[in-house]
């Protein structure tokens, strides 16, 4: 059967919205007699608060004032909504983050107290003047000394999660080993940066319950975590998705910390309540990309194949657990990479700092323990005496043969075409040949090299996660005879609004505009599970096929629908029904593709139902003159299963490359007594359209069964391939290693002044 | 927004002549504010100290590049955007219209002026180093009159400058002598556009008979204040261009400046990149020549 | 910290969109803020209230400026275009179509000012090169795209201006 959209570029079905500026951002939205919120912080990384003093000519009793006291009932003053029965803490993994700090603080920027007012400029002017005094403990700020314990910080011994991975018998490798490389890599955190600050709105009230708008990537997260902070049922809750200016996992858990004290202040106060960070604020406060440090050690035998791989990974969570316990597990499943290794153990902790929680950043743990494995392989390539891509071809993992975590590969894997058609390409072996004599010529002004990264992304939740989540879809019928799909799946950019459109007209062979995606709204959609992990289109696109052809069935049923009918026919057909039997509406809950096993106790079996394949490649220059390194081209070949929308899913490729190019070379935290001093856009760069390489990107399909179409996930792919591919050019170019990044030219300088 | 705006004030004058009775009236009660793009910046972070501004953006006097043949002179207001669009800048002052291109994006271009940009008196700022090579004249205009003073030695330490509280920049002269020499012009940024300056480099030389007859090198982002480095070009002037000339420069140069670390970047950096700056700006001066060449 | 002297509101008159505007606000107050919450023109964003990111664009007198910069004093007499003014009723600039035909605009929250941006280098540069797209956009941050399909959307717009120009008719694309 033909497809009608699937494969094409329909365009962004939001798009005039978005470019006439008519598109409806939280801040763009404002409710009569609202007051404006803001959060007071602690100043301080860890202690105790003594005092908290109202200090200078303000009106405070003007203000609505929230503390830890009014969640659970014991706070001062008049609370409109009546005394709450809550719980204290953000309800994620393990409910240790607390929404206001009642007596420790943890992290610098930690909230302490809310203050509301109807005027902005007043209400800045109030914050400014809360003084906090906290009487200070010594705090942990790197994540090794986390590890050394050098002080116990969270439970017993700071470590959030941890998880070991065997295959074989790891130890017994070396004896028999024709070479052994040891090697460690760093990576630094990453802010997410989307354009759009952190924002919310609320109403909440004994009468209505609590309505939230936000912007945000997962409502039924929110929603949780506002039943427990006010303990009330589920259907006292309501949480609305507005427009969302950007997520990329910085929108996945950190929402139900603004919408919860945007939901106090207003339950307090009688109000409504809108709480917008600025960039200044979101920056230093909210999440970040964990840091990592990944320690490999690998035995290879003479003819350049792996024998074993022993890998310690550490990422650091910051304060509070958040959702570290994921991105550890992601990070740990990706260490070892598409390759075949008999034997393997990885080692893997998440360790807690004094310093604001990190959480999710596209990629997840994977562009962390990718980048060390993508640094480290060409080390154990250059130690053999191989090419980079002469040892990954004698490594690549093959169908039938087993990952780290002894999952069967099932599918046919073609990772060695990917990389000669990844080469011929961006002309790497040329290119590689010429610079090579091009940068031994004498006082090269400008190095050049080449580098590439090949590696693999699983998309959905892990092992039984996608089981768990237990997702669930509608369709139903409009008056007007067309279908709305219902959904908690976000739009934040990636096109989820447009790939869902596509997937439900193609499957009903109808035209595009009789489909309408309702607006996340937690009282009209079902839990299609979060907006993360690059799931939206495998997992819930998939359900979105079935309940769609749920409806079909029903009308075919009914006798109201013929077997072949125009788009015009079915939406009288639907009319029809309403008509005569009332709500038309089709429910679809996830079932696992069949023979997906995993043990949650030893993380064996399978990992992933799928894995998206590529090979990513950077031409690099480095400037003898300034140590500043320049992508000069980038080429991101990938194999997804099937290309649904071209455009939406090379903008996705295109924007993941960008985000990693910072990743390596430009996005630096500069932490100061463990709070970010470059909290400002001047100081903390992200690329401009000046700075942007040009980035090639080529489709390779191999459809995956129970994708929708035969589509794989690929929102988070691109990040995993960049920052090794850069850094294996620079490396190329200058013959120096670097293995830290972000990878900043003071540090060029530092180890190119001192080979010289 | 972390100002509280209701206790700023900024009030329009209605010409040069009411603006500088204000500026007389009451001595630094006071400032200027001319297109916003360093101040409003500061009042958002609630870092905006003073309360009472003066919006000069209309004062024509203050606009307008005039152009006889002896002199070039801008006025305060001329913004990055004019700078690039005049013929006579960009072929005899190129290194001032690369700084203006480099300064921001065009937004900022079309509001950040050179009056604003002197004034603020950053050292990590793009025009100056320009300006301090080009031997920049300054017209300070108040009730008493004006007075012409050189650009080099304005500035006497961090955002210190010989001004007085009743005297507003009005002018920006540069004498057309540029037009055989050799000119030299790298901002070494965080990144291609929109960057704070780690280093910023201005080279000028006239060569004569291959000697370096006069030289100007100026650094920013290297010192609290841009620094025209008299000492390196001590150096340099008088001599032919060889290399042990070169590097008596750079070691003349490693000792004047004072760069540091701070959150941009480090102290070590901005020294090696501005030695190296320092010594391809005269390696490209061995290159034969006679003429001026563009940067 | 006491409180300084207050400073009354005053009256700003200019032009927005074609239309004559009258504001009322502080001296200081944000021409950015002024239009979203005074004039209900929600389509100028705030990315960041330092001028880096550009999502705050405006054409100020015909020249693109960040909104977040200018005191409301400083837009008296001023004409004013935000994004709300750059389609002709329901007809959308080039820029816009080709936006939504070549996937410029992703999240969409960078996308006004970067239109904006476009429409101002196009109107003194019909034929602009990549390089000059990169100049002519760098003042506008995208965080979603990686701005290679942004600066397809305005080589799209060229060419269907210049089309138009011409006086042939598009054949569908």
């Amino acid at each position: 059967m033909k497809d009608h959209f699937i494969g094409k570029s329909l365009p962004r079905k939001e798009g005039r919205k978005k470019v006439t500026g008519a598109a409806l951002y939280v801040d763009d939205l404002s409710f009569p007699g609202m007051l404006y919120g803001v959060t007071v912080r602690s100043p301080a990384p860890r202690g105790r608060i003594k005092n908290i003093e109202f200090t200078g000519d303000i009106p405070w009793g003007e203000f609505t004032i929230v503390t830890a006291q009014d969640i659970c009932g014991a706070g001062a003053g008049d609370t409109r909504g009546g005394p709450l029965a809550g719980e204290n803490y953000v309800a994620l993994i393990l409910d240790d983050q607390p929404y206001l700090a009642a007596e420790f603080v943890n992290h610098a920027e930690e909230p302490i107290l809310l203050l509301a007012h109807p005027d902005r400029y007043l209400l800045e002017e109030a914050r400014r003047n809360v003084r906090i005094e906290i009487e200070e403990l010594p705090p942990i700020f790197s994540l090794a000394d986390s590890l050394a314990k050098k002080e116990i910080i969270w439970g017993e011994d700071n470590i959030f999660k941890k998880f070991l991975v065997e295959k074989g018998n790891v130890d017994d490798v070396w004896a028999g080993a024709d070479f052994i490389v040891e090697g460690e890599y760093h990576t630094g955190a990453q802010e997410q940066l989307y354009i759009e600050n952190n924002g919310a709105i609320a109403i909440a009230n004994a009468a209505e319950g609590v309505t939230v708008w936000g912007s945000m990537q997962c409502p039924y997260y929110v929603h949780k975590a506002l039943v427990k902070l006010f303990g009330f049922s589920d259907d006292r809750i309501r949480v609305i998705q507005t427009e969302t200016g950007g997520g990329f996992g910085g929108k996945e858990e950190y929402p139900s910390l603004i919408a919860g004290h945007a939901a106090l202040l207003a339950w307090k106060s009688g109000k409504p309540v809108k709480i917008v960070y600025d960039r200044a604020e979101d920056m230093v406060a909210t999440t970040k990309r964990h840091p990592s440090r990944t320690a490999h050690r690998t035995a290879v035998s003479k003819d350049g194949k792996l024998l074993g791989m022993d890998i310690d990974f550490v990422i650091d969570g910051g304060a509070y657990c958040t959702l570290s316990p994921v991105v550890l597990s992601r990070g740990t499943i990706h260490a070892a990479g598409p390759y075949f290794c008999p034997n393997v153990r990885i080692r893997s902790r998440a360790v807690a700092t004094n310093i604001p929680p990190h959480g999710a950043f596209r990629g997840f743990g994977a562009p962390q323990s990718i980048f060390a494995l993508e640094r480290h392989l060409d080390k154990v390539a250059h130690t053999v005496g191989l090419t980079p891509d002469e040892f990954r071809r004698r490594n690549f993992i093959q169908k039938g043969e087993t990952t780290a975590t002894s999952q069967v590969i099932r599918e046919q894997v073609e990772m060695a075409c990917l990389l000669d058609r990844a080469f011929e390409l961006s002309d790497y072996h040329a290119k590689t040949a010429r610079f090579a004599h091009e940068n031994s010529s004498g006082q090269a002004r400008l190095k050049k090299g080449m580098g590439f990264a090949s590696f693999m992304h699983g998309a959905g939740f892990t092992g039984s996660g996608e089981v768990y989540l237990s997702s669930v879809v509608g369709a139903e019928a409009t008056v007007e005879g067309r279908v709305r799909l219902l959904a908690a799946s976000t739009e934040i950019g990636q096109g989820t609004n447009t790939i869902f459109t596509q997937i439900a007209a193609d499957a009903l062979r109808i035209a595009a505009d009789l489909i309408e995606v309702a607006q996340p709204d937690t009282r009209h959609v079902p839990n299609s599970g979060p907006t993360v992990a690059s799931r939206t289109c495998m997992v819930v696109g998939k359900l979105i096929e079935s309940a769609v052809l749920g409806m079909k069935q029903t009308l075919v049923g009914s006798g109201l629908l013929k077997e072949q009918y125009s788009s015009s026919e079915f939406q009288e057909a639907c009319v029809a029904y309403l008509e005569q039997h009332g709500p038309l509406r089709s429910l679809s809950k996830y079932q696992a593709p069949p023979g997906i096993l995993w043990n949650d106790e030893k993380y064996q079996g399978d990992a992933y139902g799928t894995y998206a394949w590529a090979v990513y490649v950077a031409e690099v220059t480095v400037d003898m003159l300034t140590y500043e390194a320049r992508v000069e081209d980038f080429v991101a070949i990938q194999e997804v299963g099937r290309v649904i929308n071209p455009t939406l899913a090379a903008g996705q490729i295109e924007g993941g490359v960008a985000q990693g190019i910072g990743y390596a070379l430009f996005e630096n935290v500069a932490w100061q007594n463990g709070r970010m001093a470059n909290g400002q856009m001047t100081n903390y760069i992200m690329l401009t359209a000046a700075d942007i390489p040009p980035i090639r990107v080529f489709f390779e399909e191999n459809p995956y069964a129970y994708g929708p179409a035969g589509a794989k996930g690929i929102g988070e792919l691109p990040m995993d391939g960049p920052a090794p591919a850069i850094l294996n050019a620079i490396e190329n170019a200058t013959g120096v290693s670097f293995n830290h990044i972000p990878l900043m030219p003071e540090v060029l300088l530092e180890k190119l002044s001192s080979k010289l | 927004m972390r100002a509280y705006l209701p206790t700023y004030e900024l009030i329009t004058p209605s010409g040069l002549a009411e603006a500088l009775t204000l500026l007389a009236q009451a001595p630094g009660a006071w400032k200027p504010f001319a297109g916003g793009t360093d101040l409003m910046v500061l009042l958002e972070a609630g870092k905006l100290t003073h309360r009472n501004y003066l919006n000069i953006w209309n004062l024509e006097e203050l606009r307008g590049i005039a152009v006889t043949n002896e002199q070039v002179s801008l006025g305060a207001l001329t913004t990055y955007t004019d700078v690039q669009a005049n013929a006579i800048l960009r072929e005899e002052f190129p290194m001032l219209c690369q700084a203006a291109s480099e300064t921001g994006g065009l937004a900022i271009q079309n509001r950040g002026t050179l009056g604003g940009n002197i004034m603020n008196a950053s050292p990590a700022a793009d025009s100056p180093p320009a300006l301090l090579a080009y031997d920049a004249e300054l017209e300070l205009v108040s009730t008493s009159g004006s007075r012409l003073v050189p650009y080099h030695g304005f500035h006497t330490g961090y955002k210190q400058m010989v001004l007085r509280a009743d005297e507003l920049l009005a002018r920006i002269i540069l004498r057309r002598t540029t037009q055989s020499s050799r000119q030299y012009y790298r901002k070494v940024g965080t990144r291609k556009a929109q960057a704070i300056s780690k280093i910023c480099f201005a080279g000028l030389a006239h060569i004569e008979d291959g000697r370096i007859a006069d030289a100007r090198i100026v650094l920013g982002s290297v010192a609290p204040l841009p620094l025209r480095c008299v000492k390196t070009e001590a150096v340099l002037r008088g001599n032919r261009i060889a290399s042990t000339v070169i590097e008596a420069a750079e070691i003349e140069l490693a000792g004047e400046i004072a760069p540091i670390d701070d959150i941009r970047s480090t102290r070590h950096y901005r020294l090696q990149v501005s030695l190296n700056l320092l010594r391809d700006f005269l390696t490209s001066l061995q290159a034969s020549n006679a003429q001026a060449s563009p940067v | 910290m006491r409180m300084e002297p207050i400073i009354n509101k005053l009256e700003v008159h200019c032009t927005v969109n074609g239309r004559a505007a009258i504001i009322h606000a502080y001296p200081m107050e944000r021409l950015l803020d002024v239009l979203r919450e005074q004039l209900n023109l929600t389509g100028t964003k705030e990315g960041c209230g330092e001028g880096e990111c550009g999502a705050c664009s405006i054409f100020l007198n015909g020249r693109i400026v960040n909104s977040c910069l200018v005191p409301v004093v400083q837009a008296e007499g001023a004409e004013i275009q935000t994004i709300e003014g750059v389609a002709t009723g329901e007809q959308l600039h080039a820029v816009q179509q080709a936006f939504i035909d070549c996937g410029g605009a992703q999240c969409g929250i960078c996308t006004p000012g970067m239109v904006l941006a476009a429409v101002n280098l196009l109107k003194t540069n019909p034929h602009p090169s990549v390089a000059e797209i990169r100049t002519g956009l760098a003042g506008n941050l995208c965080r979603c795209t990686g701005y290679i399909k942004i600066f397809e959307s305005v080589l799209r717009a060229c060419q269907k201006q210049r089309i138009l120009q011409d006086g042939v008719e598009l054949d569908g694309q």
